[in-house]
């Protein structure tokens, strides 16, 4: 489109630039090359011409005189922040000869290639790894601790993901005759309005608030959702799953739960030995049994039938499988043993979990859990949305598994306006994640195995594709099974953003013999690279976006000096790397990549994004029924079983507990009274900001000064009994570390909790060590520790740890 | 002596998240300095009984605002209006959005400057 000298380019936000998860139709208006405005696309689906105020402040990043605008090499010491600008072939060249150099002294896997969350680069970023041959892509958040573990522990029991439904798969959205308006909606420790994250757009729960849906929302800082729900549930943090146990506790008791489902489409008919606790497969009923079939009692017939899992269907008939209730069954050596089925065993751990118990351990009183629980159960249909908070925690996969069998149950799975199965549109994955195999691999299997944590924890094995990242970090230090000597670095700044405990980091670094970093703006992270390259914003490039739904062309609209994109960057390096790399250009692989989809990626782009059809795996509805998501087109879920596991059949086979339960994080009042006479305070991190993204945006100036400054939020009983006023500097201190903020009293948090903002540094202060941007002082992640992952490698306590607080002294000012 | 404004802005505050989108909507469409715009974003916790509160934002337009005369000239929403992320602000003319402020309650009609 052309007006009075001004092109308009039709594009897609994701990463650089509002830093989200993206998504959003943007009209960029550019003259002469420069962008004078970008405006929200009233024509889009996804957002209805609707923008972020980070979206909005582009033409102040895009032009921002901190920019890095040319390939830098370290001219001194690392954190001496001194630099020498060189050309694009001197930094190629560079990064080839030293990165080649430590390829064939230690071999490929000793390089790391880190990258943060969920931006335009997860693929990119694979694919230079793999042509490189190292299989360690890190995300590089302790226990993996952002969507991956929420992944994996769904894909586990259900085969596949889902995400609340608010029409985003129909092109008509709410208005489309297919859909419903959820009548209840449980927001599970997400302000998801700030920020948008897991590729959705958070104003959809606006628009079904006005619409009619009712709000429970779990949160134990009064959120604007909490502030605004019919129930608001405080929670003490980290007992999330004692709390959905409770919820369970009422969906069965009450018998609120869909019986049909739970008989035919889950796992809880299936026995279980009595002696050995486990469940009874076909190999321990005769000598040429599957191990991975299991059984069901006939209660017509009163015998067993077999389950066969590949076929998802029983060998033979099963008039009637019991779902509660013994039998005795004869093994194949002629013994016999009592079994029951998973459904009892299912209760029987619910049951452990009576409301005055859950109410102990979470704070909440029973009533409000109790009505809670029966509003969400009766509404037809509900749905439930949650948020990082869930993963922020070790015990995250057992939590859950109990969050899942909350809306499996309530029959609310793959419905309209319930909880609905979200795949990649039109089945577009350019790189593993969890449930899905990416168009980008490693060229062979094998050089898969060293990577890390991928024999010590069994989801890193089956589900998630990165290498664990306390695991990594601590095998700097120990040298062990290998050497690690070089890392790349994307869209990722550990150092003031996504590291807990940045001080190891910092020591890991100084261990490097190469580092790399691409980013946008110079970084406390950039100071300890050797070579930092400069990337592009979404407006400076051409790329796709397939996460759900829909799929959506990146166009490029601008250039900026000698930015340039990151796949671009990563493309050139992976044919220097790879000599057997098979893309020339990157339409090359795009189209590759886009070829599930029959279009090229030109023609994604005449198009701006595509929906895909009713009755294909990424379109809604009752898909477990229509045999759309197997790959045999069977009726059932891609789950070992076919069904919805309530009892998992993988925790099982891993040593681990099988059914959801809840376990007391470390650092809690509870866990560590001892540290609680010092400690008193429970220290929340990471409430989001509108404004910014981690740790973006502190340089641009529209946004910064909305929120100019790092701030713990303290309840004002709390202050005064630390004699802290509003608006003072006060240092909050634990065991590992301490950090200063700005105190803002306010009652959105209760008296025993403080909520500290995350991601800061200070751009406009110095570069160089010791100050490197004030990262030192301000990172609240400085209290925060590395290695508590839970027991499957997932998980970190983020959401909860333990401090005091006190004044800064006037001379500390 | 303040002048009568003909058009206005209603605000429903209800379902205003505190987004500022539409104070730095208005930064980008005037080129404002930062700590300059013609809406400002307050922020009002209320205490309420049973250890409850209630969360307002409400967008408040300054002595900058002129509601978008030059976008509104050419069939434009307001750029504030046109990219709120909750859809909770409308313009037109005061008394038409009296009367619809009748219909809801949480609203507020803004006549600026």
């Amino acid at each position: 489109m052309q007006k009075d000298g001004v092109e308009i380019v039709r594009t897609t936000t994701w990463s650089a630039g509002p830093g989200c998860h993206g998504g959003c139709g943007v009209l960029a208006h550019i003259k002469d090359g420069k962008l004078v405005k970008i405006e929200g696309d009233p024509d889009h689906p996804w957002s209805h011409g609707r923008l972020c105020a980070r979206a909005l402040a582009m033409t102040q990043y895009v032009e921002n005189e901190k920019r890095l605008r040319k390939p830098l090499k370290r001219a001194g010491k690392r954190g001496e922040g001194k630099w020498e600008e060189i050309s694009w072939d001197e930094a190629f060249d560079l990064i080839e000869k030293r990165m080649k150099r430590i390829r064939d002294e230690y071999g490929p896997e000793s390089v790391i290639f880190s990258m943060g969350t969920g931006r335009d680069i997860g693929a990119w970023i694979c694919m230079l790894a793999y042509a490189y041959g190292s299989p360690n892509v890190m995300f590089s958040l302790s226990g993996n601790a952002c969507y991956s573990p929420r992944i994996a522990a769904v894909d586990a029991v259900q085969g596949d993901f889902t995400v609340f439904d608010a029409g985003q798969w129909l092109p008509d959205r709410y208005d489309d005759p297919r859909y419903e308006v959820p009548e209840c909606m449980i927001v599970w420790g997400y302000n998801i309005h700030g920020t948008c994250p897991d590729n959705l757009f958070g104003h959809w729960i606006i628009d079904l608030m006005k619409r009619g849906t009712e709000l429970i929302t779990i949160d134990p800082r009064l959120s604007w959702f909490a502030s605004r729900s019919k129930h608001w549930l405080r929670i003490r943090p980290g007992t999330d799953s004692a709390l959905a146990m409770g919820f369970l506790n009422v969906m069965i008791n009450e018998d609120l739960y869909d019986h049909g489902f739970l008989e035919k489409w889950t796992n809880g008919p299936h026995l279980i030995r009595k002696d050995t606790g486990r469940l009874l497969r076909e190999s321990d009923l005769v000598n040429d049994g599957s191990f991975n079939n299991f059984a069901v009692w006939d209660s017509h017939v009163n015998k067993t039938v077999i389950w066969k899992s590949d076929a998802a269907g029983y060998k033979g008939d099963c008039a009637k499988s019991m779902v509660s209730g013994e039998c005795t069954v004869t093994l194949a050596d002629g013994s016999e043993v009592k079994c029951m089925t998973a459904w009892d065993a299912y209760c029987e751990e619910v049951n452990k979990y009576p409301l005055e118990k859950v109410e102990e351990i979470t704070g909440i009183p029973a009533e409000d859990i109790a009505k809670a629980a029966r509003f969400y159960a009766n509404a037809k249909p509900g749905a439930l949305h949650w948020g990082v908070s869930i993963d922020m925690t070790p015990a995250v996969t057992p939590l859950c598994q109990a969050i899942a069998a909350m809306w499996a149950l309530t029959g609310n799975l793959d419905v309209p306006g319930g909880n609905v199965i979200a795949k990649y549109a039109f089945d577009v994955v350019a790189y593993a994640l969890p449930g899905a195999e990416g168009a980008i691999k490693l060229r062979r299997e094998e050089m898969d195995e060293p990577r890390i944590g991928r024999d010590e924890y069994m989801p890193f094995n089956k589900f998630c594709w990165r290498c664990q990242t306390d695991l990594t970090i601590e095998q700097i230090f120990t040298e062990e099974p290998y050497s690690i000597k070089g890392m790349w670095m994307q869209t990722c700044n550990p150092l003031a953003g996504i590291a807990l405990d940045p001080e190891k980091w910092r020591k890991a670094f100084e261990k490097l013999d190469f580092i790399a970093v691409v980013d946008l703006f110079h970084t406390p992270t950039t100071q300890y690279a050797d070579i930092v390259l400069p990337a592009a914003t979404f407006l400076e490039k051409d790329s796709f976006r397939s996460w759900w739904v829909p799929l959506q062309a990146i166009s490029k609209a601008m250039e900026v000096d000698e930015c340039m994109s990151d796949i671009d960057i990563n493309l050139e390096l992976s044919k220097r790397f790879d000599p057997e790399f098979e893309f020339d250009n990157i339409n090359e692989l795009f189209d590759y990549i886009l070829k599930p989809s029959g279009m090229t990626f030109e023609e994604l782009k005449e198009k701006g994004y595509a929906i895909p059809p009713e009755g294909t795996p990424s379109a809604p509805y009752n898909r477990y029924q229509a045999g759309l998501l197997r790959p045999d087109g069977k009726p059932c879920f891609k789950t070992p079983t076919g069904l919805f596991e309530l009892y998992s059949t993988l925790r099982e086979e891993w040593d681990l507990e099988p059914m959801p339960h809840h376990e007391e994080p470390p650092y809690t009042p509870v866990s560590r009274p001892d540290l609680a006479k010092e400690y008193p305070l429970i220290l929340s991190t990471g409430r989001r900001s509108p404004v910014f993204f981690h740790s973006e945006h502190r340089m641009i100036p529209w946004l910064r000064n909305i929120d100019p400054d790092p701030i713990v939020e303290i309840n004002p009983k709390t202050a005064e009994k630390h004699v802290i006023g509003n608006g003072e500097w006060i240092w909050i201190e634990n065991w590992q570390g301490r950090a200063k903020y700005k105190a803002k009293l306010t009652e959105v948090v209760p008296d025993w909790m403080i909520m500290a903002t995350h991601g800061w540094w200070f751009p406009e202060r110095k570069a160089e060590e010791p100050s490197l941007y004030g990262v030192w002082e301000h990172n609240i992640n400085l209290l925060l520790p590395m290695g508590e992952q839970g027991k499957d490698g997932m998980g970190a306590p983020i959401k909860h740890s333990m401090c005091k607080i006190y004044k800064v002294d006037g001379k500390e000012q | 002596m303040a002048g009568r404004s003909e058009y206005g802005l209603l605000i429903d505050y209800e379902y205003c998240t505190g987004c500022y989108t539409c104070q730095i909507a208005c930064c980008q469409e005037y080129g404002w300095e930062a700590g300059m715009s013609g809406m400002n974003v307050i922020e009002q916790v209320q205490k309420l009984p049973k250890g409850k509160a209630y969360l307002t934002y409400f967008p408040f337009p300054t002595e900058l605002c002129i509601l978008c005369a030059p976008r509104t000239k050419k069939g434009l929403e307001p750029a504030c209006v046109q990219h709120c992320m909750a859809n909770c602000m409308k313009y037109g003319r005061v008394e038409d959005l009296a009367r619809e402020m009748g219909e809801k309650s949480r609203m507020v009609l803004w006549s600026p400057r």
